[in-house]
C-alpha cells in the first residue's frame, strides 16, 4: 500500500460505518503519519506538509473558533450587565442600593432597596429548598439504594418528564391549582402569594436535586456496601450511615445547585408569588422576587437608557453573582468528589 | 449476669427495633418518590380538565383576540416553529463543533481548553433569565440594524446560547462513548484527523448528538423567561412571511401566549391558558418520546 501514496488532492472514497477492517477499500492519502503520532489514538496536531494539511488547519481553526463561542457568551453577559450596572449606580448609590428598606423604581419618589426583592427571593427559595432537599434526597436514596432495577427503570423517566414540564405551566399549576388548595388550610392567603410559588418550584427541582444526588450516591464504590453488608449492617443503616456520608460533597453539591435555581427561577413566581415589593418573611401575601421584577418591567415598553432600564440590568447583576459563587461551590465540591473515588 | 438466653432476647428485640425503623424509612423514601409522581398527575389531569372544553380546531387556527371563546394559538404555534427552526439551525452546527473541538482536536491540557470547559460548566448554571438580559442589551438593542429589534431572530439567537450547553454536553458524551478502535482503524487507514471525525466518529456518534440536540431544542421550546425579556410581544395577528424580512418581524410563542392568558383576571382566559398547555405539552411529550426512541436505537446500535 506504501509504495504508490495517492496524490494528496485526492480523497478517500467513504468507508461505510460501522466499518470492518476487512472490508473497507481505502487507500493511503498522506504521508505516514509521525513517529510521535504513533503511540496514541490521535496523530500529533499538525503533522505532514502539504495542501491537505492546510485544510486540517482551516478546519480546526473553524472548530476552535465554534468554542470560543461559550467565552464570548459568557463575555457578553458579564459586558452587557457591567455597562447598565455602571449606568445605574451613576443615579443611585451602592449604599443605598443595599440598606435603602423600600423598593420603589417606578413611582415618582424613587427608592431602590434590592433588601425588598432579595428578601421575596430568599423566601420563596427556602420554601421551595424545604420541599426539594429532603423530598430529592429520599428520592435519590430509594432510586440508588432501595428500588430494585425494574423499579429504577420506570421511575427515572417519570423525574425526566417532570424536570422538562416548562415553568409557565407550573406557574399555571401554582396559580389556579395549589393557591385555592392552600386556601382550604390558611382562610386568609391571598390569591398570589410566596407560598404556593415556593411549593411548586420546590416539585420543580426536585428532579433536579434527585437526578444529581442518586449520580452521587450510585458512583460510591460498592466495596463500601459490602463493607457494611459484612459487618451485618441491613440495606437502609448500610445507606443511610456508610453510602449517604461517602457521596455527602456530591449531594451538597446538587444542594447547592438547586438553591441557585430556586433564586433564578422566574415563571412560577411572576405568576404565582405576584408584583407587589414588600420587605417580609410573610408567605400569605404577595411580594415580589428579584426575578419577578425584571418580568415586570420588562412587560412594559422600557426605552433603552432610561433608569427602569438600567435597574432590571442591576437586579440581573446581583442575580448573576448570587447564581455564580453558588455554581463555582458547587463545581468545587463535585470536583473534590470525584478526586476522591476516581 | 446475662445469661446467654438473655442476649439472645435482647438481641431479637434489637433486630425487631430496626427491622421497624428500616420500614418506615423505606416507607419515607417511597412516599417521596412518589410525591414527584403525584404532583406530576395533578398537573395534567388539573389542566386537561380546565383546557379540554376550549380545545378545537378553531383553537389551534385562530388568532389571538380579546373575546377569550375566539381566541386562538395559531400565531403562538407558528412563532414557536419559527424559534425552535432557527435555534436548532444557530446551536447544532456551533455546539457540535464545540464537543468536536473539545473531544477531537484539542486534547491537551491548554489553556484554551479549560478557559472553554469552566465557561461551559458556568454557562450551564446561569439562570435563562439573565439571558434574557443578554439577548435585551446585545441581540435587540447593539445588534438592532440587523435582527431588527425584538425580532424572531433575536429570539433565536438568545435561545440558542441559552441551549448551546445543554448541547455541546451531550454532543460530547456521545462522542465520548464512540469506540477508541474506530478512530484507530480510521488512522490506520492513512486518513487525516477530519477525515476520521466527519466519516467515522460524527456518523457513529449521530443518534446520541440527536438526542441531545432533540433535548436541547424541547427546553428552547417551554422557555418562556428569556423571551419576556427581550421582549416577545403577546398580540401578533399575522404570520411572518416565510423570507429573510420574516426574520426580522415580531414574534410570540406558545409559552408567552399562555403566560399572557394566566396573567388575565377572566377566567375564560385562564380556560384558554389551560388549552395552550395541553398543546405544549403535547409538543413536547412528542419531542421526548422521539429523543428515547432514537436512545434505544443508539444503544442497540452499540451493543450489535
Amino acid at each position: 500500500m506504501m509504495d504508490a501514496p495517492a496524490p494528496p488532492t485526492e480523497r478517500v472514497a467513504a468507508p461505510p460505518v460501522p466499518m470492518r477492517p476487512h472490508t473497507v477499500q481505502a487507500r493511503v492519502l498522506l504521508t505516514p503519519p509521525r513517529p510521535g503520532g504513533m503511540g496514541t489514538t490521535r496523530p500529533p496536531l499538525l503533522g505532514g506538509q502539504g495542501s491537505a494539511t492546510l485544510k486540517e488547519q482551516a478546519i480546526q481553526a473553524v472548530l476552535a473558533l465554534c468554542s470560543a463561542v461559550s467565552i464570548l457568551t459568557t463575555a457578553g453577559i458579564v459586558g452587557v450587565l457591567l455597562f447598565e450596572t455602571v449606568a445605574f449606580f451613576q443615579h443611585v448609590s451602592l449604599w443605598a442600593f443595599l440598606t435603602d428598606s423600600e423598593w420603589t423604581p417606578l413611582f415618582a419618589d424613587k427608592h431602590f432597596g434590592i433588601g425588598v426583592l432579595a428578601s421575596a427571593t430568599f423566601l420563596t427559595s427556602a420554601i421551595a429548598l424545604l420541599v426539594a432537599l429532603p423530598v430529592g434526597l429520599l428520592t435519590a436514596i430509594f432510586l440508588s439504594e432501595l428500588a430494585t432495577e425494574r423499579w429504577r427503570r420506570t421511575l427515572k423517566p417519570v423525574l425526566e418528564v417532570l424536570a422538562g414540564v416548562p415553568t409557565v405551566v407550573y406557574g399555571y399549576f401554582a396559580l389556579l391549582f395549589v393557591t385555592p388548595a392552600l386556601r382550604a388550610v390558611f382562610p386568609s392567603i391571598s390569591g398570589l402569594n410566596g407560598l404556593s410559588a415556593g411549593l411548586v418550584m420546590g416539585v420543580m427541582i426536585l428532579p433536579l436535586v434527585a437526578s444529581l444526588s442518586e449520580d452521587a450516591l450510585y458512583s460510591v464504590p460498592q466495596g463500601l456496601r459490602d463493607g457494611a453488608y459484612a459487618l451485618g449492617a441491613s440495606r437502609v443503616q448500610c445507606a443511610v450511615r456508610v453510602v449517604v456520608p461517602a457521596a455527602l460533597s456530591g449531594i451538597v453539591a446538587s444542594f447547592i445547585l438547586a438553591v441557585s435555581r430556586a433564586v433564578g427561577e422566574t415563571m412560577v413566581v411572576a405568576i404565582a408569588a405576584g408584583q407587589t415589593p414588600r420587605l417580609t418573611l410573610n408567605p400569605l401575601v404577595p411580594i415580589e422576587t428579584m426575578t419577578a421584577f425584571i418580568v415586570q418591567v420588562s412587560l412594559g415598553d422600557t426605552p433603552s437608557g432610561t433608569l427602569e432600564y438600567q435597574t432590571i440590568f442591576a437586579v440581573g447583576t446581583a442575580l448573576f453573582l448570587m447564581t455564580l459563587v453558588l455554581n463555582v461551590a458547587s463545581h468545587a465540591l463535585v470536583r473534590r468528589f470525584r478526586q476522591r473515588y476516581e | 449476669m446475662k445469661t446467654f438466653a438473655d442476649l439472645q432476647r435482647e438481641h431479637a428485640g434489637w433486630l425487631a427495633r430496626r427491622r421497624r425503623r428500616d420500614r418506615l424509612f423505606v416507607l419515607a423514601s417511597v412516599g417521596a418518590t412518589s410525591l414527584g409522581l403525584l404532583v406530576l398527575a395533578a398537573l395534567v389531569i388539573d389542566v386537561v380538565h380546565d383546557g379540554a372544553s376550549r380545545l378545537s380546531w378553531e383553537f389551534l387556527t385562530s388568532f389571538p383576540s380579546r373575546r377569550p371563546e375566539q381566541a386562538g394559538i395559531l400565531s403562538a404555534l407558528a412563532g414557536s416553529c419559527w424559534l425552535l427552526v432557527l435555534t436548532a439551525l444557530i446551536a447544532f452546527p456551533v455546539g457540535v463543533a464545540t464537543a468536536v473541538y473539545l473531544e477531537e482536536y484539542d486534547t491537551t491540557d491548554s489553556r484554551f481548553r479549560q478557559l472553554i470547559e469552566i465557561n461551559i460548566a458556568n454557562l450551564a448554571g446561569v439562570p435563562s433569565i439573565i439571558y434574557g438580559l443578554l439577548g435585551l442589551g446585545i441581540f435587540v438593542r447593539i445588534m438592532a440594524p440587523i435582527t431588527g429589534g425584538r425580532s424572531v431572530l433575536a429570539g433565536a439567537l438568545t435561545m440558542a446560547l441559552l441551549v448551546m450547553p445543554i448541547v455541546i454536553i451531550a454532543a460530547r458524551e456521545a462522542l465520548k462513548a464512540v469506540p477508541d478502535g474506530l478512530r484507530q482503524g480510521g488512522y490506520a487507514l492513512g486518513a487525516t484527523r477530519w477525515q476520521v471525525v466527519s466519516r467515522i466518529v460524527l456518523p457513529s456518534a449521530s443518534s446520541g448528538i440527536l438526542t441531545g440536540m432533540i433535548l436541547a431544542l424541547a427546553r428552547a421550546v417551554g422557555e418562556t423567561a428569556p423571551l419576556v425579556t427581550i421582549g416577545a410581544l403577546t398580540y401578533i395577528a399575522f404570520l411572518p412571511e416565510l423570507s429573510l424580512e420574516g426574520l426580522r418581524t415580531p414574534f410570540t410563542v406558545l409559552p408567552i401566549q399562555i403566560f399572557n392568558w394566566i396573567s388575565r383576571p377572566q377566567a375564560a382566559f385562564h380556560e384558554n391558558a389551560a388549552a395552550g398547555t395541553v398543546v405544549l405539552l403535547t409538543v413536547l411529550l412528542g419531542m421526548n418520546a422521539l429523543a428515547i426512541v432514537l436512545r434505544l436505537r443508539f444503544q442497540r446500535q452499540r451493543e450489535s
